[in-house]
C-alpha cells in the first residue's frame, strides 16, 4: 500500500528558534513488551542539518513502547526504495523496520521519503514523502514518528501536537511557551513582568486562553498563536481566572468575583454578549472543566467544607461530588475519550496526581514526589503531562496513564510550570 | 535597633514611593514591589548596622490636592502606612490586631471619596493555583465588607486575588507561608 503525501502547508511557520534551551527527556522507568524497531539512518540527512533519524528514534523511544535497536553501518545503504533484506533484519530481532531517504529539489528544498516494514510479516506497512524547508526537518521527523507510532500500536501519535507552558525567570519575568511535544523549539507567546497562569488550548490549537496578572489582578486573554494577537475576554470587576473551552471552542467557562465571591460563568470565545451564571454558591466553586461530549462540567468547589471535585451537567442542575477520598482534591482534568478523570490529591502534605476511572470509581495515585499539579492528558490520552517541582526548581513530568512509564523535562533555565497539552491539529 | 533601623527602611521606601509618584509613572512594575517591602520583618537585613538618612523634604508639583492627599498614607508614622493583614492558616477573618488598621483606612476613605483602592488577596504558596486565586479571593473580599461596613463606598474598593502568584517571602517553611498569607492595600496611582 503506497500512500504518497506532499506537506505543504505548516501551522506553525514562526520565526526561528531563539535559545535553544530545551527540555530534555529521561526515561526512569519502562513498560513491558515494547516493540523492537530498527530505524535506519536517512540516507542524505546530513543535507538538514540535525536530520531527522535522531528525532525519530527519540520520539518512539519516549513513548516508552519501543525498543529501539542498533543498526550498524551498511554498505551500499539502505533506502525506502531498496530491496528489504528481510532475514538480516530478523536476525537483529527487529520486529519493524524503518528506511528513508532525504533528496534536495531543484526549488532548494528538500524531498523526505520512508517506508515502514513488518519485519516479522515480511511485508510494508506504508511510507510518505514530505517536501520541506530545513526548518521542517524536526516537524518531518514528528509526523513520521507519529505515522510509526500508528501503524504499530492502532492509536493515534502526539509527537506531532504542541505543549504550552509558563517558565517564570528570576526575579519577575514570566513566559508563555510554546514547544513541540518533546519539549525542543521552545517559542514565546507572551513575556511579562507579572504572573501568568492556567494556560488553556482552544480545540482547534490556534489560540490558548490564560490567566494574565498585568493589571496586577488576573484578568483572562485569548491569544491567537499565528499571528499574536489578544484580547482580555474576561476583564470584569474583581478577579477573572480559570479558562476552559467547550469542546466546539464556541464558549469559555470562567471563574469571576464580579458578583461576588468566586462563581463559575460561561461567556462567549469572541467576547461578545452577556456572561451567563453557572453556579450560585457562598463557596468557591472553580477550575471547570467540559466533558469531550460538552454534557458535563466538571469543576472544584469546597461547598462540602473540603475542596473537591463535583460535576454539574451543562445545561444546568444539581451538582454531584465525584471525589470522596481525603480532604484536598482539586483541578479535574478529563481524558479525550471522557471515561477517566485526573485531578491532584494531597496526601499526607504531598500533592499528587491521581486518575479516577468514572465506570468502575477505581483510583490510583501515578505519581509520588511532594507538588505535582496541573496534569494534562496527551490527546491520545496515553500520557499524563504535569507540573512537579525537583531539586527546588519547577520543571514537567510525564507519566503512562497506566503510571508505569514516567519522565522528566528538565529544562536549562528558570521555574517551569502550568503545563497544557495541546489538541491534534491537521 | 530593629525597629530603628525598619522605620529608616520605610522612610526610604516611603521617600522613594513618593519620588515615583511625583515623576508621575504610574505603571512601572517595580512600584508594585513597595507595599511588600515595607511589611519586609526579616531581622538583619540592614546587616545590624544603622543607616543614616538625609531626611527627605517632599515637594509636591503636581498642583492638585491628590499629592497632599497621599501624605499621610506614606507617613511611616501614620497607620494609613500599613498595608499588609495577614492570616492564619486556611483563616479569612481580619483578625483582632488588624482591625485598627482597617478602621483607619476605611476612615481615610470615607474622608476621602474620590480615593479608590485595589485589595489583593493573596495565599501561601500550597495546593492548586486556581483554588489558590478563590481562597485570595475570600480574604481580600472580606476586607472590603470590612472597609464598607465601616462607610467607605462599594465603588472605592476593588477586591482582587493574585492567589499563591506575588509571595511577599520566597521561602518554603512556615514563617515564609505566614508572611504570604495576606491582604495587601494600594491606592490608586500605587499600582
Amino acid at each position: 500500500m503506497k500512500r504518497w503525501l506532499t506537506l505543504l502547508c505548516w501551522m506553525f511557520l514562526v520565526a526561528p528558534p531563539a535559545a535553544r534551551a530545551q527540555l530534555s527527556i529521561e526515561i526512569t522507568g519502562a513498560g513491558a513488551n515494547r516493540i523492537p524497531i530498527a530505524v535506519a539512518p536517512f540516507v542524505g540527512e546530513a543535507a538538514l542539518g540535525e536530520g531527522l533519524t535522531a528525532v525519530v528514534r527519540a520520539d518512539l523511544e519516549r513513548s516508552g513502547l519501543f525498543r529501539l535497536l542498533e543498526v550498524p553501518p551498511m554498505s551500499p545503504a539502505p533506502t525506502e526504495a531498496s530491496a528489504v533484506g528481510y532475514p538480516e533484519w530478523r536476525s537483529r530481532l527487529a520486529d519493524a523496520l524503518v528506511l528513508g531517504s532525504v533528496s534536495a529539489r531543484p526549488d532548494g528544498r528538500f524531498e523526505a521519503r520512508f517506508r515502514l516494514f513488518d519485519v516479522v510479516k515480511q511485508q510494508p506497512l506504508g511510507g510518505i514523502a514530505y517536501t520541506l524547508s530545513r526548518e521542517q526537518a524536526r516537524a518531518t521527523a514528528h509526523r513520521i514518528a507519529d505515522f510509526v507510532y500508528e501503524k504499530l500500536t492502532g492509536e493515534k501519535g502526539v509527537f506531532s501536537t504542541r505543549i504550552a507552558y509558563v517558565v517564570k525567570r528570576p526575579p519577575n519575568r514570566y513566559e508563555l511557551q510554546i514547544a513541540d511535544a518533546d519539549g525542543a523549539g521552545a517559542e514565546t507567546a507572551l513575556a511579562s513582568l507579572e504572573p501568568i497562569i492556567s494556560p488553556a488550548w482552544s480545540p482547534d490549537g490556534r489560540r490558548l486562553a490564560y490567566v494574565s496578572f498585568e493589571a496586577k489582578k488576573p484578568v483572562v486573554y485569548v491569544h491567537s498563536l499565528t499571528d499574536g494577537k489578544r484580547y482580555a475576554v474576561a476583564h470584569f470587576r474583581g478577579s477573572n481566572s480559570a479558562p476552559a473551552w467547550s469542546p466546539d471552542g464556541k464558549t469559555l467557562a470562567v471563574v469571576l468575583s464580579v458578583d461576588g465571591g468566586s462563581q463559575m460563568f460561561f461567556i462567549n470565545a469572541d467576547g461578545s454578549g452577556p456572561r451567563r451564571r453557572v453556579t450560585t454558591s457562598s463557596s468557591i466553586d472553580t477550575e471547570p472543566r467540559f466533558s469531550p461530549d460538552a454534557q458535563w462540567l466538571y469543576f472544584t468547589s469546597d461547598r462540602g467544607g473540603s475542596p473537591q471535585v463535583y460535576r454539574m451537567p451543562v445545561a444546568g442542575g444539581e451538582p454531584q461530588r465525584v471525589t470522596f477520598d481525603g480532604s484536598y482534591n482539586v483541578t479535574p482534568r478529563l481524558s479525550p475519550d471522557g471515561k477517566t478523570l485526573a485531578y491532584v490529591t494531597r496526601n499526607a502534605g504531598r500533592f499528587q496526581v491521581a486518575l479516577l476511572d468514572l465506570g468502575n470509581r477505581q483510583v490510583q495515585i501515578i505519581t509520588d514526589s511532594e507538588q505535582d499539579e496541573s496534569p494534562s492528558f496527551a490527546p491520545n490520552g496515553r500520557m499524563i503531562l504535569l507540573a512537579t517541582v525537583l531539586g527546588g526548581r519547577g520543571v514537567l513530568a510525564a507519566v503512562s496513564s497506566d503510571g508505569r512509564i514516567r519522565q522528566r523535562l528538565p529544562y536549562s533555565g528558570g521555574d517551569v510550570r502550568e503545563p497544557a497539552w495541546g489538541p491534534y491539529i491537521d | 535597633m530593629r525597629a530603628t533601623s525598619r522605620l529608616t527602611v520605610l522612610a526610604i521606601l516611603g521617600a522613594a514611593g513618593l519620588a515615583v509618584l511625583l515623576a508621575g509613572c504610574g505603571t512601572s512594575p517595580t512600584q508594585t514591589q513597595a507595599p511588600a517591602a515595607v511589611e519586609d520583618r526579616k531581622p538583619g537585613a540592614d546587616g545590624g548596622k544603622p543607616v543614616e538618612t538625609s531626611p527627605v523634604k517632599p515637594i509636591d508639583v503636581t498642583g492638585g490636592p491628590s499629592g497632599s492627599a497621599l501624605a499621610p498614607l506614606k507617613d511611616p508614622a501614620n497607620i494609613l502606612s500599613k498595608r499588609s493583614i495577614y492570616y492564619d492558616f486556611d483563616k479569612f477573618d481580619v483578625k483582632d490586631e488588624f482591625r485598627g488598621l482597617v478602621e483607619a483606612h476605611a476612615k481615610y476613605l470615607r474622608e476621602n471619596p474620590a480615593a479608590r483602592m485595589l485589595i489583593q488577596g493573596n495565599t501561601d504558596e500550597r495546593g492548586s493555583r486556581e483554588y489558590n486565586v478563590g481562597l485570595g479571593q475570600r480574604r481580600s473580599d472580606g476586607v472590603k465588607k470590612m472597609l464598607v461596613l465601616l462607610g467607605a463606598r462599594d465603588n472605592q474598593v476593588e477586591a482582587v486575588s493574585l492567589g499563591e502568584e506575588k509571595p511577599q517571602d520566597a521561602g518554603h517553611n512556615e514563617a515564609a507561608w505566614a508572611r504570604n498569607r495576606r491582604s495587601d492595600l494600594l491606592y490608586a496611582g500605587e499600582y
